[in-house]
This record gives structure tokens, sequence and C-alpha cells, in this order.
């Protein structure tokens, strides 16, 4: 597969496809650029010997870049490796992700950033960003050399101890900080430890019912809104991981109004899902921050809607399945997403017309990319801008088989479920990276 | 034979919207006689409709009525039938009382505990799941720290599954051992006002009682200092009070919740004198309720914390008498779960009980 690095691929000739969902467009992709758009496309000389994609009722997007992925490598390699993850991320309509960094090592110096960096390239499906810890060993006690990953080949510019919170005040204020200094950003897991001590489920109703220590909305809320308040007074860059409550919403909101820079995600299980897929005990639903009510899902797509929350981010978190086939309290928490995300959106957002597909493409492209500091993602799709595109059947319908997502864990939430939307082709800087929604070369 | 069995569906995760509790299909009934309903497992106080729950408190009361006067305090019924005491967590008084009710059935009892054995070499609950399928099990008594472990458990056995307390879920033949000696005092639940004391929270007890003393018709108060209820208590069919004194006035019984020491720690209440003082149970208190009312207490006591040794031990106190119900009310149990299958060995085992009881219909 690497082979196919750098070798100029032959022209893409994409012929009556939508950008954007507007109007029918040929597209030619040569040279890794956009070469051509509309009735140019097809009399450019390059389309003489270019491959034909009929694109006829698909939707044409900037390829994907989701800013919360975890790899597992180095570490955990039986339940996730920057290959397998890549070809998951491929085959979701992604072309980058920031590979988050509670791996063993942590991800917390320049070697090990580098390594991850380096293994995204070989693989070549997608580009892998590492994003660097915050506190050595993500343990919260001391700053991890976050210069030295920003200058590192990575070039680092999110920072996060995801899983974990940087919780203590002044750390996390120092962290705001030290970033200006590479315009980076901290992405913050926003959880007040005390308030979690042994959470399992979201505390409410169904949690009462099913005897399991709450995780209250509070505890996010609050450590949004010191954040915020912190990122005021350091004038630095702050984005919340996985913002899961409607109280969040509300103190996302009034921070950017008055003037606060922070973005926000949102993750595609937290757009569909509540609390009572809790209610079999199936530990593939414990997640964290963990799944919340009806209430909270309608306040986090119409936020979505609103740009209130500025980007979905899918926290793909691959766990083998000794570690979800466990009794709840013992089960590790996440969901694979990457192969679902766009589905999940085209479900929870475009078809009930909260979201358009430039809407769409702001949301899991454009922002995500400007957030984490990319040049050239989630760029417009014009002509000389990358051939860095995802190609969408908006109309195909499909099940979600665990066994058949790329991922090597299982973990999906949505099995057996039926969800719209399939992603055809995905094109890297002109190089097809899935084509008839199957892995190039795979 | 009366019975109708009535496999429950488990509510499928993922599969829409959850159904938990509604998964009960219609079946044809005759208005008069609402139909018995037992669940293939018992892992909720919430598996049992009025009916399916009365049926078993009566099929224990003729148990009882069976075994009085024996000379043999044993029943054949489920003769060559295993049932394996899987218990994670020490509970001697649980296992006991189920290791009882399974000989006087005649059952093979194999006791597992999790200390000393594989399970705390790390094998998952679903390899011992699968180590008791292989065995052949037809019952499984599951005791557990985590909540949820026996729902599991049910999914990767054949055999029934019988939640015997799990984390701070429910402990479902605990609230039907305690229905069944309010109703030797009280005669039928309807109506009557029900106090539920102490740790609401961290009680697999007070979940289990309040579905199953409501679906009998009883009215539950829950009395317990806030941080010791759970925030979503609001939905339960209970009523909630913060002050003893008045909720106890006239209550039919007064059940007290074992508070565990270590809750300080976690800063539920300043200190147990504290607590005692608000939510204890003394003479004083006792006294407030109706004259015929009873004391009920799971066990096991901190006597002087939130019931004084006078209460325990005096008037109206069945304290003890929840101790020896327990063992029938789960031979009742083990015998309607065993026994609704439809093979010879059940139907001869039906014969078999209706026989020593003279009579069971």
């Amino acid at each position: 597969m690497s082979s196919s690095i750098g070798a100029d691929p032959r022209p893409v000739l994409i012929r009556g496809a939508t950008p954007y969902g507007e109007q029918p467009q040929d597209l030619l992709l040569a040279d890794g650029v956009i070469a051509a758009v509309g009735a140019d496309a097809a009399t450019d000389p390059r389309a003489a010997d270019a491959e034909i994609v009929d694109g006829t009722g698909f939707v044409v997007l900037p390829g994907l870049v989701d800013l919360h992925t975890h790899l597992r490598e180095p570490g955990r390699e039986d339940a996730e490796t920057v290959e397998t993850g890549s070809r998951a991320a491929a085959l979701g309509g992604y072309t980058a992700v920031f590979a988050m960094p509670n791996t063993d090592p942590t991800a917390d110096t320049a070697g090990v950033v580098e390594q991850v960096y380096r293994l995204g390239h070989e693989v070549g499906l997608v580009d892998v960003h590492p994003i660097g810890a915050v506190t050595v060993g993500r343990k919260g006690e001391r700053l991890a050399e976050l210069a030295a990953m920003a200058y590192s080949a990575a070039r680092v510019r999110v920072f996060s101890d995801d899983g974990d919170c940087v919780s203590d005040p002044l750390l996390m204020r120092r962290a705001l900080e030290y970033v200006k200094a590479f315009d980076g950003v901290i992405a913050q897991h926003a959880q007040e430890p005390r308030l979690t001590q042994g959470a399992q489920m979201h505390e409410g109703i169904v949690s009462a019912r099913l005897g399991m220590v709450g995780w209250p909305a509070v505890a996010e809320e609050a450590i949004i809104a010191r954040d915020c308040l912190l990122t005021d007074h350091v004038g630095s860059r702050l984005h919340v991981c996985h913002l899961s409550t409607a109280g969040s919403v509300d103190v996302v909101a009034a921070a950017k109004k008055r003037g606060t820079t922070v973005t926000a995600e949102v993750t595609p299980h937290h757009l569909l899902l509540t609390d009572e897929r809790a209610v079999g005990y199936d530990p593939v639903f414990k997640v964290n921050p963990p799944l919340r009510t009806a209430s909270d899902v309608g306040a986090l797509r119409q936020a979505l809607a609103d740009g209130v929350i500025d980007i979905v981010a899918t926290d793909h978190a691959p766990h083998a399945s000794q570690d979800k086939e466990t009794e709840w309290d013992n089960a590790s928490p996440g969901m694979l997403g990457l192969q679902t995300a766009l589905s999940v959106v085209i479900e929870t957002m475009v078809r009930p017309g909260l979201l358009d597909w430039r809407g769409v493409a702001r949301v899991m492209s454009e922002a995500p990319a400007r957030i984490g500091g990319l040049q050239d993602q989630g760029r417009p799709l014009a002509v000389g801008e990358p051939a860095t595109l995802v190609l969408i059947d908006p109309q195909a319908l499909w099940t979600v088989d665990p066994d058949a997502l790329a991922s090597l864990s299982r973990n999906t939430p949505y099995a057996g479920m039926q969800l719209p939307g399939r992603v055809v082709a995905t094109f890297l800087r002109g190089r097809a990276t899935v084509s008839a929604a199957s892995l190039v070369g795979g | 034979m009366t019975l109708a069995m009535q496999p429950r569906e488990r509510a499928v995760p993922g599969s829409g919207p959850a159904t938990a509790g509604s998964a009960r299909t219609a079946a044809p009934q005759t208005p008069a006689v609402p139909e018995v309903r037992m669940p293939r497992h018992l892992l909720s106080a919430a598996d049992l409709d009025r009916a399916t729950a009365e049926h078993i408190l009566s099929t224990a009361q003729r148990i009882e009525q069976a075994m009085a006067g024996r000379e043999v305090r044993k029943l054949p019924t489920l003769r060559g039938r295993t049932v394996v005491n899987l218990f994670f967590e020490d509970s001697t008084r649980t296992r006991i009382s189920f290791e009882l009710a399974a000989k006087r059935l005649s059952a093979d009892v194999i006791n597992f505990s999790a200390k000393g054995s594989s399970v705390s070499k790390g094998e998952s609950l679903k390899d011992t799941a699968w180590t008791l399928q292989a065995m052949g099990a037809d019952a499984v008594v599951c005791r557990h720290s985590s909540s949820g472990a026996p729902q599991q458990l049910s999914a990767w056995v054949d055999g029934h599954v019988i939640n015997a307390g799990d984390g701070t879920h429910e402990h479902p033949t605990q609230a039907l051992l305690d229905a069944y000696t309010l109703r030797r005092h009280l005669g039928s639940l309807d109506g009557r006002r029900i106090v539920v004391v102490g740790d609401v929270l961290h009680s697999r007890v007070a979940r289990s009682n309040v579905l199953l003393l409501s679906t009998l018709g009883a009215e539950v108060t829950l009395v317990a200092p806030p941080t010791l209820l759970p925030v979503g208590v609001t939905n339960w069919p209970a009523v909630v009070s913060y002050d003893l004194d008045s909720a106890l006035v006239g209550a039919d019984a007064v059940m007290m919740l074992r508070v565990q020491r270590e809750r300080m720690s976690g800063a539920f209440f300043p200190t147990e004198r504290e607590y005692s003082r608000s939510y204890g149970l003394d003479s004083r208190r006792r006294d407030l309720i109706a004259e015929h009312g009873v004391v009920l207490h799971p066990g096991p006591m901190n006597r002087g914390m939130e019931i004084t040794p006078q209460v325990a031990d005096g008037a109206g106190s069945v304290i003890v008498e929840q101790v020896a119900n327990g063992v029938t009310v789960r031979m009742a149990v083990l015998y309607l779960l065993l026994s609704g299958e439809s093979d010879s060995a059940a139907g001869t085992a039906a014969d078999s009980v209706a026989d020593s009881a003279g009579g069971l219909a």
C-alpha cells in the first residue's frame, strides 16, 4: 500500500455527482488536486485517460476529519492498530484523523508522537495527526513537553489528556497559557473527578432504577464553565471534547456569546442514543461521558445545527472483547465510531432537516480541520484545491454488522441497526483509498 | 397445575427503544382469574406482576403447610435437578438460605464461591457461565457485587437464573420474603402503609421492595437523608420523606435498612450519632406505628445504629421470622421456576408437591 504514496495516480473523472448536495457537476481529479469542475472537467485533456466514476445520485463533500480517534497503538494492538483504524477511517469517509494519546506508552513525548505519525504515513490511507498528552503520563501532575511535540515531525497542535480531565485548575491554566506559543489548543475531557467517583452511567431516572453509580451532568458542566473562564483570563484556545449535556450547551453558548475562543464537539452516539440503552446491562453501551437523556439528545442536535457545537467527532474507542464482555462496572468505556459516524449524522441531522450537506461539510470536515490546524484538509471543492474528498450515496440503507467493520474490535452500539448513507469512495490528494465502497488495495 | 408458562423476553439492547418491563406478550385470559406468568428468570421484582407475585406467595404458604409437622422436612420435588449457588460476593446468610431451600426440595446443590476459585484469578463472568452451562445447571442462584451481572449471566446459560442480590440493584427474593412475612401479619397488603428507612441509594433490598410491595397494592414511604436517596427516586412508585417521626405515625410496618459505616467516608452523613438520632428506630419511634404494626430488618443489623436492641428484640419485631420465611419463599421460587418446564420430570415433580401439600392445584 505504501508503494502508491507519491506516485501520481491516474486521473479520475467523477460524473454527475453533487458537490454539497447542490447541483450535479463533473469533477476531474488530477495531479492530486481538483483539476476541473463542471463543463470543463470532461473536456480537459487530462480527462482523456481518466478513470470514470459514475456519481449520479451521489453527494461529494471534502474528506471528513475526525478530531477524536483512539487508534490504540502503541500498546493495545489487540484492540486496534494505526493500520486497522486507518482502514475504518477511510471506509467511513475520513481523510484525516487525530489520534488520542492514551496509549502505552502515553503519547507525551516527541518520540511517541513521531512514531504514531510515521505509522500513519506508512499506512497512507488517512493523514494521522497525533494528539499530545497535556501532562506526563496523563496523570494530571505536571506538563508534558508540549513544545517538543509541537516542533517534532508530527507538528502536534492539539493536546489532551482524554480519558481523564485536566482537573487541577492551575495546571489547566498553565497548559492553556503555554500552548499559545505555538497556536496550540487544549482539548479538555470535561469530567470533575470527585463528582464522578465510580460513576457508571448518566445519573438520573434510569441509573436509580438500575442501581448504578451516577455520572451527573453537572460534573461536565462545571468543568466547561471553569475552563471557559480560564480561557478568557489567559486569552487562549479551548476545545471541549464530547460535550454531552443540555447544560453544557448552555454554558458554551453563553461563553461564545461573550467572545470566549472555545469550540466544542459532539459524538455521533450522543446524537442518537440515550441512557435507556443501559437497561439490558450490555456494556457495549458503556461510554464516557455516558449516554444521556432524550432531552439532552435533542439539545445537542439543535446546538450542532445552530453552531454552538462546532463539530462532530467520533471518539472511536475500540476495545478487545474481554474488556467489553464482562460485568458493566468492570467493562471499559467506549464505542466504535469511524464507519458509522456519517450515517448517524445523516440519520439525526440531515434527515430531520437540521443540517444540509454544506452543514455536514462544515461540522465533519472544515471546522475540525481548522480547529486542528490542518492547512490541506477541509478545503472547498474548487479548482486547484486538494483532491481530498468523499463520495456519498445518501439513499443507501445498510445494516450494521460488527463483524463486517474494519476495526479489530467489535464494540459498535449500532449492531443490527439500519442506517442511511454509504461512503462510495474516498480520495486522499487524488488517490482513491476507498472505491466502490471497498478499500483500494485492501 | 394451573401454571401457564410465558417465558418473558428480555429487552434486546440495540433493538430500538428499550421496552424492558413491557415485553410480556398479551395472553388470552379469563377476566376472573388473572393469569400467572412466571418469568424464565427472577432478575428483578419488576419481572413479577401482581398475579404472579401472589402465586409465589401462596405457593410458599402451601409449602409451609406441607412441611409443618413433617418428621423428614424434605420434599422430593426437585430430585435430580442441579442448583448452583454462584456467589461472587460473600453472603453466608443468603447462600445458606438458598442452599437449604434447594436441599429441602431434594435438588443437588453446588456452592460455587468466587473466593479461592478461578474467578478470583481473572476468569470472566462469561467463562464462568459457560462452565456452568457445560455442567448442566438447572438453576443458577447468583450473588454479585456488580449491578446487572445476573441479567448478563441469564443471556449465557440455559438454566434459570435467580438474582440473589446484584450490586446496588435488586434482591427480589428478599422482597418476596418480606412480603410473605408482612402478609402473615397484616393479611392483604392492599392499601397498607409500609415505611422503608435508611440507605435507599445503595440498597438492593429497597429497590426490590418498592417494586414488589407497590405491585401488591401497598403504599411505600421511603425515609432517608437526602444524600442516601438516588436522584431518580422521584420516578419510583413510592412517597419520599426526610422526616421519620411523621412517616411512622400509624404505619402498618417499618423496614429498617442496614447502613454501612463506611458511608461516612463518602460524606453521606456526618456521624453515626447524627444518623442514628435522625433515622434510627428506637422505642419511642417504634411506638408511633400502628398497634398491629411490625418491624422488619433484612439483616445483618447494626444494633445501636439504625435500630436499638430493644426494638430489634421487642414486641412486633419479625426479624427472626424473616429468616425462616426466606427459606420457604426461596423453595417456592425454585419450585415454580424449575417445575414450569413441560417435560415429564417437571410434571412428576409438580404432582409430588401437590400430593405432599395435600392438593396443590
